[in-house]
């Protein structure tokens, strides 16, 4: 029997609006708590919700990007349920008449376009934010009491729902690689995970291959990487391939990945499912966008990531192209490759350490950036490195840099070589019974002793000459 | 029967409100008689009917994003009835 | 000395009057309401507090119990909020403070604004001031009493299926539940929000149109409010002529209206058509038999959810309890009265799945039906009219076992609520000595002809809102 995944997503994205979804309490983190907050959010009697139009249209304009139709008629909804994190009781978020609908993410990969459905996006409010006291790991079990803080209740959300076409962790982390991408690009929300102003919830459930049936499903939160999404899902896929070869049935259940032990822990047996009790929010009116604000909108979509990276892959290769796109390195690495640098080079440079040192790449120059490619060979490594850290800084130059040059002088560096291999008796024994990865470490142990100003091209062949004889 | 007990307590449970059996015992015949009572709108065919969520027809009423100051904390914490440095205090949860 | 001041008879227009050619100042006149507080208030059990330093130079004003003052209490008629001191102002109290008018006090009310005769405040009740024995009606018995006893000399209620109408007619006196959307909800209380209103409990129709226009008018923080496509306009003139009046035989022929009832609105009619009026029949076909069932699922489903905050964790009351769901559950049970309860079980069961589209999404199909019937009625006519109440105000604890029968209480106000109809009741006489409301229903923004027909009709009428008992 061969299994295949059936995966879907839910994405929440938190919306860099100044203000809340339906109070004008700034946003933000970081404040004391309860002191970015109003009668709205805090749900005082008598207060009332009024919309924050710019998270309306970064709303539509998300909808736009992901090939959505934007509703004509759009309505929010109570959802109603209790939790401390809750104050109204009820949460505002829309139901049966969402902002956006049927759309679609196309993912290029070496066998063609992969597409994933969008079920909807729609836009709701944030819940606020609970310290569970008292037990061991700070999480609600065992803990003594809880405290709320009222600051981030209320800050806007869109909500993404994929219809359930992944079929692997690895695609579901590519898929979100992607649509991150994309978020960013429009300037509505930083989309990190890490700091929460991302979150992904997977629905997963397995079928035999060539079936079309759509069995049981479980749902896994509380995952705070794309990685540890995709480790989950992996986790999930197995257990659950193991409970229908076994027998048994899946239930359906919400569970929990821990990234660091693997394991998948079920949240506490609801005795039932909650009855949210959806219905139109009789506070506010519904939302009809006007013609003209949604074709603005439409007009102001940057180009879509996946026609990039076809654009691209033609020039280098599906992979370098994705990554490029993905981590919105594509435009510097055109201007790059039009200031002369040559284009592999030049992609993995621009790959492999502007990400890593921290930068813009739209601060990055990208004459600068062309030139350093281009001497990358004959460049100190430190000097290299240091000139890349620097990339962004207002008027760089890589002129004093591209002076260095690493010492290539073979009886220079022959004796620090020996001296290198003579310490490290083990690694050097490592490497002749096959463990060539081991190369890196030697270069580097070389490069540390010439503080960086030894060219890695020739200490690789040195090291090479003495230990392959 | 329009509503049973059970039904009752199902309502009570979903709107968190510990209802002794007294007050179900009480309650029951009462809401049974006004759920018969409201029923009735089910004699009338609405299918070509559009339901009225709003009294007024008003769309598109929304805020610039700008900024409004919050209340101060001691505001916000003025009828709190538990705190604990600045934060709300309540019992966690338990299964 | 402070001059005397016939706080039974004087309106406020008349205080202003008075105020304005400084014969008396705002603080004497603020004193002499609380004196008539401490003489019959008693009695009758109107006020949950009152305020001592007059704050404004205006006219003072006392404001039902839903509507948040800030730094003075705010109860809502329920010990779930007993304590609770508002750290804002309602959109309508700051207006009213803006205008200069110093707050008198807050007036007591059925717990949530739900019931029809305010004997379902957690409190104790507010007596009729025509007779103790009876209830001033319902929910906002505490501002009509007021206002018709000399407690205020105008209030501001709150209106969701009659709570302003009702007990204006029972206390004798006039009461406007304004077009939905004209008078801000912002921190007021909320019971059922597409038909929650609030509006003016006055003497007269003149102070009714004055405090209309210092309280309407759209409001940045509640959505659901827009801005009047006219001024107010006080009324004044006493011909009725060239004005079409319908009377909707479902509303005036309904079951449980008492012939003195009846009786009274006819002759207020008669009177009607000597001053110009033309009166005709109409229909209203569905609105009056669905009219009630069909408010009785939308305001208790909205109510089921706007109480869902009432938790004791950031305000109120809070029980023990050894988990959060625990404590919450039993200050639920603790501080919400029996009617609160019933009103949540009944709209959580009207919205839960499997009953929605029976209950709940029927019964807003069924308020489109009554806008309609209304909205065809107004082409020919333009007020349609009915008794206020179908009875006299009835004795307390008389209907207080049967939720069904308080319910009827509302049977002819409820439905130009569905409609989000204005509804202005005037007193037009008394049967059996105790007075009877006549509601004038008009089409949405008309409040101008309501305080036109009603001003003229009053003036007519010369009903003395002082009661019986008190008259020398």
């Amino acid at each position: 029997m061969t299994w295949e995944p059936v995966i879907g997503l839910e994405v929440h994205v938190h919306l860099k609006t100044r203000t809340k979804m339906f109070c004008r309490c700034r946003v933000g983190f970081g404040a004391e708590p309860n002191t970015q907050t109003c009668p709205v959010c805090l749900a005082f009697p008598g207060a009332l919700p009024v919309v924050n139009r710019t998270a309306v249209e970064w709303t539509i304009k998300l909808g736009l990007a992901l090939g959505c139709d934007i509703a004509e008629h759009a309505v929010f909804s109570r959802k109603n349920y209790f939790y401390f994190d809750n104050p109204k009781g009820y949460q505002i978020s829309q139901y049966d008449l969402p902002f956006c609908i049927s759309g679609k993410v196309i993912l290029p990969t070496a066998e063609g376009d992969r597409v994933i459905g969008i079920v909807r996006a729609h836009l709701e409010e944030d819940a606020a934010k609970t310290v569970h006291v008292g037990g061991r790991t700070g999480r609600i079990r065992g803990a003594e009491h809880s405290i709320v803080d009222f600051n981030r209740g209320g800050t806007p959300l869109v909500e993404i729902v994929t219809a359930p076409d992944i079929r692997s962790a690895e695609e579901a982390k590519r898929f979100l690689q992607l649509l991150r991408q994309t978020i960013v690009e429009l300037g509505i929300s930083d989309a990190e995970m890490e700091k929460g102003t991302l979150r992904v919830d997977a629905n997963v459930s397995v079928r035999e291959v060539g079936s079309s049936e759509l069995r049981t499903r479980t749902e896994l939160k509380n995952m705070n990487s794309f990685t540890f999404v995709a480790r989950g899902i992996d986790a999930e896929i197995a257990r659950q391939i193991a409970v229908w070869e076994s027998g048994a049935e899946v239930r359906q259940e919400t569970y929990d990945f821990d990234a660091t032990t693997g394991a998948l822990t079920p949240h506490r047996a609801k005795e039932e499912a909650d009855d949210y009790r959806y219905f139109p929010e009789p506070d506010l009116v519904p939302i009809e966008p006007p013609a003209d604000l949604v074709e603005r909108l439409r007009s102001e979509l940057p180009e879509q990531p996946a026609a990039r990276i076809r654009r691209l892959e033609s020039e280098l290769d599906l992979e370098r192209a994705t990554v490029l796109v993905t981590g919105g390195l594509d435009r510097l690495w055109g201007d790059a490759v039009a200031a002369g640098a040559e284009k592999i080079a030049a992609a993995n440079v621009i790959a492999n350490t502007i990400v890593g040192a921290g930068l813009d790449p739209a601060a990055v120059s990208a004459q600068e950036l062309a030139r350093l490619v281009d001497a990358r060979e004959r460049l100190p490594r430190a000097a290299f490195d240091e000139a890349i850290s620097k990339l962004a800084d207002p008027g760089f130059s890589a002129e004093p840099y591209l002076a260095q040059e690493a010492v290539s002088d073979e009886s220079e560096l022959e004796p620090i070589v020996a001296r290198v291999l003579e310490a490290s008796p083990g690694q050097v024994d490592a490497y002749r019974s096959g463990k060539e990865g081991l190369l890196g470490f030697f270069v580097g142990q070389v490069l540390k002793e010439t503080g960086g100003k030894a060219n890695p091209r020739v200490v690789s062949e040195l090291i090479r000459e003495r230990l392959d004889s | 029967m329009a509503i049973t007990r059970e039904e009752v307590l199902h309502a009570a449970r979903l709107a968190w409100l510990a209802l002794t059996d007294e007050e179900i015992d009480r309650l029951t015949p009462e809401l049974d008689k006004i759920l018969d009572a409201v029923g009735i709108v089910a004699e009338l065919d609405l299918s070509d009917v559009q339901p009225t969520s709003h009294p007024l027809d008003l769309v598109n009423v929304w805020d610039d994003d700008v900024p409004r100051d919050s209340l101060s904390r001691e505001d916000v914490l003025a009828n709190a009835p538990a705190l604990e440095r600045g934060l709300f205090k309540v019992p966690t949860w338990r299964q | 000395m402070a001059p005397v001041v016939d706080t039974l008879r004087l309106t406020a227009v008349e205080a202003r009057g008075l105020l304005e050619r400084g014969e008396i100042s705002a603080a004497e006149l603020h004193s002499a309401y609380l004196d008539a507080i401490d003489e019959r208030d008693g009695e009758l059990h109107c006020f949950l507090s009152t305020v001592e330093r007059a704050e404004g130079d205006g006219v003072p004003i006392a404001l039902k119990d839903v509507i948040s003052t800030k730094g003075v209490e705010t109860t809502a008629g329920s010990k779930i909020l007993s304590g609770y001191v508002p750290v804002f102002d309602s959109t309508v109290a700051a207006r009213c403070k803006s205008t200069g008018l110093p707050l008198l006090g807050k007036t007591n009310l059925d717990e949530f604004a739900m019931g029809s005769s305010t004997e379902n405040s957690a409190f104790g009740p507010t007596r009729n001031p025509w007779d103790p024995t009876r209830v001033p009606g319902g929910s906002g018995g505490g501002s009509a009493a007021a206002v018709t006893a000399g407690l205020a000399p105008w209030a501001l209620g709150s209106d969701t299926g009659g709570s302003i109408k009702q007990p204006s007619a029972l206390c004798g006196n006039v009461g406007l539940r304004p077009t939905y959307g004209t008078v801000s909800r912002y921190g007021v209380v909320a019971f059922a929000s597409s038909l929650d209103q609030i509006g003016p409990v006055t003497k007269s129709v003149r102070d009714a149109a004055l405090l209309y226009s210092i309280i309407a008018g759209r409001d940045p923080l509640d959505s659901t409010t827009a801005e009047l496509p006219e001024p107010v306009r006080l009324p004044e003139g006493e011909s009725l002529k060239g004005v079409r009046i319908g009377m909707p035989t479902e509303l005036n022929e309904a079951e449980g209206i008492e012939p003195g009832v009846a009786e009274a609105v006819a002759n207020a009619l008669a009177l009607a058509e000597e001053l110009g009026a033309e009166v005709g029949e109409c229909s209203l076909p569905r609105s009056v038999r669905y009219g009630m069932p069909c408010y009785y699922l939308i305001a208790p489903a909205e109510a089921s959810s706007n109480l869902a905050r009432y938790d004791g964790v950031r305000y109120g009351l809070r029980a023990q309890g050894e988990s959060y769901q625990k404590m919450v559950e039993r200050t639920r049970d603790m501080g919400f009265g029996d009617e609160p309860k019933r009103r949540i079980m009944l709209g959580t069961y009207a919205l839960s799945a499997g009953y929605y589209d029976a209950f709940y999404g029927q019964a807003q199909k069924v308020r489109t039906l009554i806008s309609e019937e209304h909205r065809e009625a107004l082409e020919q006519f333009d007020v349609l009219v009915s008794p206020t109440s179908p009875t006299v105000a009835f004795p307390i604890g008389e209907r207080i076992a049967d939720p069904l029968a308080m319910y009827l209480s509302d049977l002819l106000t409820i439905p130009s609520c569905l409609a989000g109809l204005p509804g202005l009741s005037i007193p037009c006489g008394l049967s059996e000595g105790l007075p009877v409301g006549l509601q004038l229903i008009g089409p949405q923004f008309s409040e101008n002809v309501l305080f036109r027909v009603g001003h003229a009709l009053e003036q007519a009428l010369e009903f003395d809102t002082v009661p019986t008992r008190w008259r020398t």
